[in-house]
């Protein structure tokens, strides 16, 4: 008689396909998980406490490391929340600044997300040559910020530097360019057989359980919920923008593919808006107050980060530094549906769901 | 090279044996320099493909002795080996996932006369020798006593039993055609008309199932790095290691070899370009599939191990079953 029992696996904190350091403690029958674990806090910096003793200028730097793959939407947050509490105009030119910042940091996030993915799934080139192309939007940032990563651009009340000169028509000109490259993307990739085999069908979920689990982003547009605070809610000046909301209703790993690559088209052509308004001069700082003492109070604002709703809370007790501030972290909120997800799913098809739900561990453990 | 000719077909003495020795010594090395060789090649072409510039740096700009230096690496290494595995099956897996590859060349002719072993069973013995380097592969992620490694293991029986099958139904038509199982006869009758024109089914099949015998991609689930990280051979260090990546290596162009002699006419020239020396041929043709299996390794997604078994039971099985039938009708009919 032979005896069988279950296994228990480490996936991780340092495996390949976790993205970071994320462990799964996995129980398998063969190669089919019984049951999965997920442990989180490898990376977790304190972020929010650390923020209590800081001026609302210095926090700036710490959200750029929370997702470190679109840092500008997380410094954006901060502002906006901030500016939100202490009531402050912001210059045109400074909003165009960021949008373009911004949807351009989108693109390149999915970029990294389109390459991992691919690569999780076995296949190597896509990988290069979507970070040959993040790579110019990179550039592009870096002229900009003079960072490559970590940009800390924005500044409450507008952003740190204008545009170098020339900046905007290199801008203009990566949009037809990246047009060209995700056609290209889909003839390698979209088409092929495997690929759909491997994303389809794999990790479905429901609208009800999306929302349930409390998802966002691409994750929750994938069941067909329309729902993008971009244009539910609009901040900044996302309201002057012709954009569609990218929805599936599949709600299965391809169908977060297609949302996915078709945002990054949604976002090309807000840059390609963005680009043509864009204000010939003004200033990019508005009337800032020295030391930003918001009012004894509160403020809670949500904007739309690459990984779904990404919400900044501020409680203020009227001191230069905040009483409590809070994020609402997308990664760590889409992770939630995860155990349930895996449960009777082999280990192939683990690294295919974990992928797809496109997690920044930076973000997960804050 | 007549009298080299002249000792392999003469019987089995000692002297031919001490002769033998001293050919194959040579053999072997060239067989070890031409796979250093390859991995650069792979390299280089996955550099192309990927946008990279692949090794440049070690042995001049085209990174001519980055191989070298990185095989020199491995067998310098310290010797590591986990404290609860298996000590004897440990040591013995790379061999026996190593000694197959190499046997293997043995069957191929490279010219009309340079063959090591000029057998009548040429092909059923390159077949089923090759089956014994997955015993290899499955040793070693038992021995291994890693979870990873057992899952690799697990994963290479599974692919080696569900693609064993198709691979050599889908050689059936062919011998059906050639009635001979003999790799040199096979070869001269393929002077005008190679089989991959007479055996399309049969060459795309085996094409297929070729891929799966190698564990590339998009069939490389025993080693499937961004999920079970290096399968079989992730507690594998040092020259234990590199003999893993020989084997998988030599084996490959076996395998390439085995394709050009089979379905693409080994040695024989393009009809009119007879002025070209036949293993200059086989090069050329030679070199094609191994480009065309790096190419493809560059390109496509892996499979699902589930996915897989039933791609080689449900579609390649019966597909080349029907080739057999076919084969069978057409060779009554017009040979």
């Amino acid at each position: 008689m032979i005896r069988t029992e279950e296994m228990l696996l480490n996936v991780g904190p340092q495996h390949p396909s976790t993205h970071g350091v994320f462990r799964l403690i996995l129980k398998i029958d063969g190669e089919i998980i019984k049951e999965a674990t997920p442990v989180i806090g490898y990376l977790h910096r304190g972020t929010e406490k650390i923020a209590e003793d800081l001026q609302y200028t210095q926090i700036i730097p710490y959200t750029d490391r929370m997702d470190y793959l679109s840092a500008m939407t997380n410094n954006y947050v901060l502002c906006h929340a901030v500016e939100t509490m202490i009531e402050l105009e912001v210059p045109e030119r400074a909003e165009y600044l960021r949008v373009l910042a911004m949807e351009l940091g989108r693109i390149a996030s999915h970029l990294v997300w389109y390459g991992t993915y691919l690569l999780d799934i076995g296949a190597t080139s896509p990988f290069l040559y979507a970070f040959r192309d993040r790579e110019h939007i990179i550039n592009l940032l870096n002229e900009l910020s003079g960072g490559r990563l970590t940009f800390n651009y924005m500044r409450i009340g507008g952003v740190k530097w204008d545009a170098p000169e020339g900046w905007i028509e290199k801008v203009k000109n990566f949009v037809p360019y990246m047009r060209e490259q995700i056609e290209g993307y889909h003839e390698l990739v979209t088409g092929n057989e495997i690929f759909k085999e491997r994303a389809k069908g794999i990790g479905t979920y429901t609208k009800e359980d999306a929302i349930a689990h409390s998802l966002s982003g691409a994750n929750l547009r994938c069941t067909g919920v329309n729902y993008d605070i971009r244009k539910v809610e609009p901040y900044s000046i996302y309201d002057r923008f012709d954009f569609q909301v990218v929805t599936r209703e599949e709600g299965d790993a391809w169908a977060r593919y297609e949302c996915r690559m078709q945002e990054m088209e949604e976002s090309l052509k807000i840059v390609e808006q963005a680009v043509e308004q864009f204000p010939e001069s003004g200033p990019v700082l508005g009337k800032v107050p020295r030391i930003i003492r918001p009012p004894k109070g509160e403020a809670y604002v949500r904007i739309e980060s690459p990984r779904g709703e990404i919400g900044c809370y501020i409680a203020s007790d009227g001191k230069k530094e905040p009483y409590r501030l809070k994020f609402r972290r997308p990664s760590f909120y889409n992770l939630q549906i995860l155990p349930k997800l895996l449960k009777g799913e082999n280990m192939a098809n683990l690294v295919a769901i974990l992928g797809g739900v496109d997690i920044v561990l930076g973000e997960v453990d804050g | 090279m007549e009298w080299i000719q002249g000792v392999f077909t003469s019987s089995p003495t000692i002297e031919s044996f001490a002769i033998y020795l001293l050919i194959t010594v040579p053999f072997l090395l060239m067989v070890l320099g031409f796979v250093t060789y390859a991995i650069l090649a792979e390299r280089k072409v996955m550099g192309y493909i990927q946008l990279r510039y692949g090794p440049n740096r070690t042995g001049g700009r085209f990174g001519l002795l980055q191989t070298v230096a990185d095989v020199f690496k491995l067998l310098i290494k310290e010797d590591t080996r986990p404290k609860l595995a298996d000590k004897g099956l440990f040591i013995l897996a790379p061999v026996i996932a190593f000694v197959p590859s190499f046997m293997v060349l043995v069957v191929l002719p490279y010219t009309e006369t340079l063959t090591f072993a000029n057998l009548g069973i040429g092909l059923l013995y390159f077949i089923a020798i090759s089956g014994i380097s997955t015993i290899g592969i499955v040793t070693a992620g038992w021995a291994s006593n890693n979870k990873y490694a057992l899952m690799g293991g697990m994963r290479a029986v599974a692919q080696m039993i569900s693609y064993e099958i198709p691979l050599l139904m889908s050689l059936v038509g062919l011998v059906l055609f050639a009635g001979t199982l003999n790799l040199t006869e096979i070869i001269e009758q393929q002077q005008y008309v190679p089989y991959i024109l007479l055996q399309p089914i049969g060459f795309i099949i085996f094409f297929i199932c070729a891929l799966a015998e190698l564990n590339r991609i998009p069939f490389d689930l025993p080693e499937a790095e961004s999920e079970i990280i290096a399968g079989y051979h992730v507690e594998y260090s040092g020259f234990r290691f590199a003999f893993f990546m020989l084997a998988e290596y030599v084996y490959m162009f076996a395998m390439a070899g085995l394709i050009t002699v089979l379905f693409l006419g080994g040695w024989q020239p393009i009809i009119g370009l007879g002025f070209i020396p036949g293993f200059v041929w086989f090069a050329l043709k030679f070199s094609l599939v191994v480009f065309v299996f790096m190419w493809i390794r560059a390109t496509l997604p892996r499979l699902r191990s589930d996915q897989l078994m039933e791609f080689a039971w449900k579609v390649l099985l019966p597909i080349s079953l029907a080739n057999i039938f076919l084969s069978a009708i057409l060779k009554e009919l017009f040979f």
